[in-house]
């Protein structure tokens, strides 16, 4: 089924939720969709917890609460958001754009905003030699079907919440082993008492380590070499679970023939469109000359491809710029 | 100005000069050295990992967990690993050797 709205933007950072705003005031309906499980891009998942100090109005403000504002703020245009997936192929239709995520949500627009930022997040992968050669076999960065582990053995590698919440989880059935550079763990409390707990019941292992080398072995086992203090050990195990985190890439967005600027989107500084018209991008992701990387500028770029865009989604109709301190028509939208 | 001695990730050696306003990931980055630092310096990601040289290690005001935590994201880590964002140059560090650690 293919869903239909007026702008689907990709990327739900401050940028993204911002835009969703913009174009609201102009009557225009907007789907989101990110890769992450969660909306507010970098300031959610990087920094939640960290000051930002250069919103205007803003003395200090931390990530987490600047997205909490922001989906206060467009809450009157009821966007939806599409989570956990990444917007794999775009296509030209007569309508304007069909949008298809990876796990296949088409929705069709009239036009697309990429507000990306530094791009998709995506699982941090260790620098093992060939480990590209056992990923989704032995290897998962993810897990979607947590089954296929059932009365295995596996190593699960980190210290963070995934790696300690998938070693409590999994220890109910299966064999599970997990190694991290240090006794310490960035986890939540909980999760680590609790795992200490399975440890001190030898319900799970714990190795001090670094992996450092990956091999096959029969029965579709794998082995893999660990360093801890310069000294070399060998684990065999059926999985290797990694969880070092998360990282940006562009990913897809390389893919549709946008003219790019060292893996930035080329824009113009009045409409915010790409090279391919009714594409715009906004924020981190863009670049003009002079080009900052603020929320601040990506909050103007979202103002002016608002403009633009209503062109695409209203041929027919004039624009009149108003003010929400003082249009009845604007503040109706809003509920104030 | 004072000086640091920096090893690249081509295993080629450099000397720059800095400014004590910056911290080291900044003064590397604005050298043009690759070093990704993708959260910008706030300790919210590990892309900005070096190595200090043990001589120099004791000099440094010690880590604290928000770093200690973050370089668990980084791979590679030895005992001189630090977070390049993290370290305020001063005066006193003149002639601090590092190498910038693998991608």
């Amino acid at each position: 089924m293919t869903e239909k709205t007026d702008v689907v933007i990709i990327g739900a950072g401050p940028v993204g939720l911002f835009a969703v705003f913009e174009l609201g005031l102009l009557n225009i309906n907007c789907h989101l969709v990110d890769n992450l499980d969660k909306v507010g891009g970098q300031c959610a998942e990087l920094y939640p917890e960290k000051p930002i100090y250069d919103i205007p109005s803003r003395p200090v403000v931390t990530g987490q609460q600047l997205t909490d504002e922001l989906i206060k703020q467009i809450n009157p245009f009821k966007p939806k958001f599409h989570l956990n997936q990444q917007v794999e192929k775009i296509a030209k239709t007569e309508y304007g754009w069909i949008v298809e995520t990876n796990i296949g949500i088409k929705v069709e627009a009239k036009c697309i905003v990429i507000a990306a930022g530094a791009g998709s997040f995506v699982p941090r992968k260790p620098p093992i030699e060939n480990i590209e050669n056992f990923e989704n076999k032995n290897v998962f960065y993810a897990i979607r079907d947590k089954i296929i582990f059932k009365d295995k053995k596996l190593l699960i590698a980190g210290g963070g919440d995934s790696a300690l919440d998938w070693t409590n989880e999994l220890s109910k059935d299966s064999n599970v082993t997990l190694i991290h550079r240090r006794k310490e763990f960035r986890a939540a409390p909980d999760s680590v008492s609790k795992m200490q707990e399975l440890e001190t019941k030898g319900k799970i292992k714990f190795l001090k380590g670094q992996i450092k080398k990956i091999s096959k072995i029969q029965d579709s086992k794998i082995m893999l070499e660990y360093e801890n203090d310069n000294e070399r050990s060998k684990i065999e195990v059926d999985y290797l679970l990694p969880f070092f985190g998360l990282k940006m890439e562009l990913g897809p967005i390389a893919e549709w023939g946008l003219n790019l600027h060292e893996n930035l989107i080329k824009v113009d500084t009045e409409k915010f469109e790409t090279s391919s018209p009714s594409i715009f991008a906004i924020g981190d992701i863009n670049w003009y000359p002079g080009k900052l990387k603020l929320i601040l500028s990506g909050f103007h770029e979202s103002a002016l491809m608002a403009q633009e865009v209503f062109k695409y989604c209203f041929p027919d109709k004039k624009n009149i710029f108003r003010y929400t301190t003082s249009s009845k028509e604007l503040q109706k939208k809003l509920g104030v | 100005m004072p000086k640091l001695i920096i090893t690249d990730r081509s295993g080629k050696k450099s000397e720059i000069e800095y400014d004590c306003n910056f911290t080291l990931m900044e003064t590397l980055r604005d050298n043009g050295f690759d070093i990704e630092a993708s959260c910008g310096g706030c300790c919210a990601c590990a892309t900005c990992h070096v190595y200090i040289d043990e001589k120099w290690t004791n000099k440094l005001k010690n880590m604290d967990d928000d770093e200690e935590s973050m370089l668990d994201q980084a791979f590679d880590v030895k005992n001189n690993s630090r977070l390049s964002c993290q370290i305020d140059l001063s005066e006193e560090l003149d002639g601090l050797v590092i190498e910038i650690a693998p991608e």
